[in-house]
């Protein structure tokens, strides 16, 4: 049985009135997929944003391979430095090449030398059919291009857990197909990952537990193929409802 | 196969010949025509022989010359240093004025009231004041040297204008790059040096050189503190002779001196407008 990469404990969250995160509690074992799905609104983004400290939470306690990051005193740069997050819009820096993009965390937050970081950072390319874009400038990539290297950048750095969020939304079916491929690397690569995405059929394939998010609550838990064809809950058949009516599932 | 251009394509091919050849003609003639004007108003005019003779005499030109041009060797160490000092202050008083941190408030409220007094105070005030009031006080360590106080009042005023410009660049890159930064791992101030400043200095460096060209000519005001630079020593040719030609003199030279660096200016304007349109960003 492989240790617990992260466990939240009663995870609330409010923005102001607004409740978002009731006392949620989940575990992450290492090298294993959890996707998140459910409503715009739903806090599957905040949830993943505490996580990785951008938020300030309210009450309950996240720890990361039995650290409690919640704990007061914590430094926030260390914790991140051990957490890979790509969002949507992939926030590449646009005046660094690719190359410069993946090797600047390496260098200047994990102290490796340049050399070494640039030849992890051209083998990471070359495996991912990168390689001859090392020098370019993020501007000149495609958007499915564009969030590979995103990952990658946040992969380099080895994390311990890597958070995902809605990392297709911006971006066409095609360019969507290549960008899921890779996640799909990383997960037989054996990384830990933690996803909020609205693609049923990536959450379907790559998930080894999928969790239903409703109004800041865990509503479902269980095997995607399970939940997906057979939900239980009348909120996630309203939900998966509403996707089919979309024609999204 | 090869490829042979339609019929329509030559047509419209020399459709746009001949429409091009029309604008060279005509902002050729236009130009022509408003240099003739210019000419026989300026050259017509009642007062122009005395005008010429005061102004543009060949005779006193050539006297001042070297004068003015050891003068001029003073303003450009002057304009030199000043430059230098003024991007450093500059990039402190935007950074003072942007961190968040609340040790720093008393910091954050002096880099503002700073910047805001000296970006309305006149130069010449400035000048006068510490020039004359910093001498006045006859405080026997401080220097009362005209070019040092001078330089000295030249980058007061300029730091303050070149510190907004930086803080406007600083404040103009997405907030979406401070966090990918943050969740990399950056420390705050990795961020601000890796990830923050390259790009906001990328993004005002057109206004930047706006603002160093105006110190280059700016920095002749410290003749009225005395010191001897291009302007002063035309000042003092014109007084023995009467002619004002010497001024003349001093004020190609200056203009020589910025065009270097206003060219260059609009060069990288120019690119960096290239580059937007490429990534289609209007
Ligand atoms: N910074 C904020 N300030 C105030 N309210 C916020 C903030 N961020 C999120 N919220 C609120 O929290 C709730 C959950 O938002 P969240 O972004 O986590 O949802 P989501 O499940 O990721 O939705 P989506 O599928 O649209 O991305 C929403 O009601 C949103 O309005
Ligand atoms: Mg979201």
């Amino acid at each position: 049985m492989a240790g617990k990469i992260l466990e939240i404990k009663n995870l609330r969250k409010s923005f102001g009135q607004d409740l978002v995160l009731a006392d949620l509690s989940l575990t992450l074992p290492e090298h294993s997929v959890k996707v998140l799905i459910g409503a715009s609104g739903s806090g599957k983004s905040t949830l993943l944003r505490c996580v990785n400290l951008l938020e300030a939470i309210d009450d309950g306690e996240i720890f990361l391979d039995g650290e409690d990051i919640s704990a007061y005193g914590i430094d926030p740069d260390v914790v991140r430095s051990s957490i890979g997050s790509v969002f949507q819009s992939f926030n590449l820096f646009p005046h660094l090449s690719v190359l410069e993009n993946i090797t600047l965390a390496p260098r200047h937050v994990h102290g490796k030398s340049k050399m070494a970081a640039t030849n992890e950072a051209m083998e990471l390319l070359a495996r991912f059919g990168l390689a001859e874009k090392a020098d370019q400038y993020p501007d000149l990539l495609s958007g499915g291009q564009q969030q590979r290297v995103a990952i990658l950048r946040a992969v380099i750095n080895r994390p311990k857990v890597l958070l995902l969020d809605e990392v297709t939304s911006a971006l066409d079916p095609i360019l969507i197909a290549e960008v899921l491929s890779l996640i799909s690397e990383l997960k037989t690569a054996g990384m830990t990952m933690m996803i909020a995405t609205h693609e049923m059929g990536f959450a379907r394939q790559v998930a080894d537990e999928l969790l239903f998010l409703h109004n800041g609550r865990i509503c479902e838990v269980g095997d995607p193929a399970i939940l997906l064809e057979s939900p239980k809950t009348p909120e996630l058949q309203d939900f998966l409802a509403a996707l089919r009516g979309a024609g999204r599932l | 196969m090869s490829y042979q251009p339609s019929p329509l394509r030559l047509q419209r091919e020399e459709a746009r010949r001949l429409a091009s050849r029309r604008s060279t003609w005509l902002a050729l003639l236009s130009t022509v025509v408003v240099g003739v004007i210019l000419i026989l108003v300026v050259t017509g005019s009642p007062g122009f022989a005395r005008v010429r003779e005061t102004f543009f005499s060949a005779h006193y030109a050539w006297k001042a010359l070297p004068q003015v041009l050891s003068g001029l060797w003073l303003n450009l160490r002057v304009m030199l240093i000043a430059e230098i000092f003024v991007l450093i202050f500059g990039l402190l008083i935007a950074l003072a004025r942007t961190t968040k941190s609340p040790v720093l408030l008393p910091v954050r409220l002096l880099a503002a009231a700073y910047t805001d007094i000296f970006r309305g105070l006149p130069l010449l005030l400035v000048l006068l004041l510490v020039g004359l009031g910093i001498p006045g006080l006859q405080i026997s360590w401080l220097p009362n040297s005209a070019v040092l106080l001078g330089t000295v009042s030249l980058v007061l005023t300029y730091s303050a204008y070149v510190a907004e410009v930086i803080r406007a660049g600083i404040e103009a890159v997405n907030p979406a790059q401070r966090m990918a930064a943050r969740a990399l791992g950056f420390t705050q101030t990795q961020t601000q040096r890796f990830v923050i400043l390259p790009q906001a200095l990328r993004k005002v460096t057109p206004p930047l050189l706006n603002d160093l060209v105006s110190l280059q000519k700016d920095s002749g005001l410290i003749s009225v503190l005395g010191a001897i630079d291009a302007i002063r020593a035309a000042g003092i040719q014109t007084a023995q002779s009467f002619n004002f030609t010497p001024y003349l003199v001093a004020g190609a030279l200056f203009v020589a001196l910025t065009i270097p660096l206003t060219r260059f200016t609009d060069w990288l304007t120019r690119r960096q407008d290239r580059a937007r349109q490429q990534q289609g960003q209007w």
